[in-house]
């Protein structure tokens, strides 16, 4: 029982360790804001969520303390991180932040015209 | 919804003070009792039995755990590939929505699903503008998405 529980702790905190490396590696590797945006508004989120989950497990059953402050971060991290990156976007492109050479389509840039309309 | 469950609540009140007892087990007593009462009186709501509107946000939440997987591995792909090939893109999407509860939650579930996040939305909060990492290939397939995760919200607030 304890070995099993042992191995989902330990999967947990690996798999939350690589997907904040490879939200770090998306960071330097992507062209422009945007997708960076992408890779750090995704893969940090449910990095984080399983690293945080990890130590509730462990100290939950190997020490027996229900830490409920580690749930409430995991719920506060799971709401706000999108939010975060939606901003963060936002403000990227209202400053004039220049998409990648090869995006295909910009229907943002209608959108003062769109407001006017229907306003 | 609110009201039926203010109801449920004054109704397990009642049955602990109808059995003197003023322990957590009656209180659970009471008010699957209430559920029960609510349930027979449902024609008398305006609203639907507040139960499956719970059922509802429950599997709105497990789809939204599913996507946030789903979206990860799909970034993983994206930026492990030795050659980056996607062509990303921003385009509008009109949604049906009406309260603005319901537009941050659908701007929450699209941030978080595999290669789109929400960029900016329109004044009168019928267009949401979503930076799609690789727009080509998959425009149809997060409209299919998209769809789903508005029914399921409108399931939520019907």
């Amino acid at each position: 029982m304890t070995e099993i529980v042992n191995y989902i702790i330990g999967f947990f905190l690996l798999a939350g360790g690589f997907l904040s490396l490879v939200a770090s590696f998306g960071v330097l590797r992507l062209p422009d804001v945007y997708t960076r945006n992408h890779a750090a508004s995704k893969s940090a989120t449910l990095g984080i969520m399983c690293i945080l989950l990890g130590t509730f497990l462990y100290f939950y059953i190997v020490h027996g303390i229900f830490n409920s402050k580690v749930l409430l971060a995991i719920v506060f991290i799971f709401v706000t991180a999108p939010v975060g990156g939606h901003l963060i976007a936002r403000a990227a492109y209202h400053s004039g932040a220049k998409l990648w050479d090869k995006s295909v389509r910009d229907d943002l840039k209608d959108k003062e015209k769109y407001d006017r309309q229907h306003s | 919804m609110a009201f039926q469950i203010l109801l449920n609540f004054i109704l397990a009140f009642v049955w602990m003070f109808l059995s003197v007892s003023f322990t957590a087990p009656s209180f659970i007593v009471g008010y699957l009792l209430g559920l029960l009462i609510i349930l027979a009186m449902r024609r008398f709501f305006p609203d639907r039995f507040y139960l499956w509107r719970v059922f509802a946000a429950i599997s709105l939440l497990l789809l939204f755990l599913k996507e946030l997987i789903k979206a990860n591995i799909d970034v993983l792909k994206t930026i492990l590939k030795p050659k980056l090939d996607f062509q990303p893109g921003i385009f509008a999407y009109e949604t049906k929505l009406k309260k603005d509860w319901e537009v941050t939650l659908l701007a929450n579930l699209i941030t978080l699903t595999p290669g789109t996040l929400v960029m900016d939305v329109s004044m009168d909060k019928k267009i949401l503008y979503v930076h799609a990492i690789d727009l080509p290939d998959k425009d149809a397939v997060i409209d299919d998405i998209r769809n789903s995760f508005e029914k399921a919200i409108m399931e939520v607030s019907r």
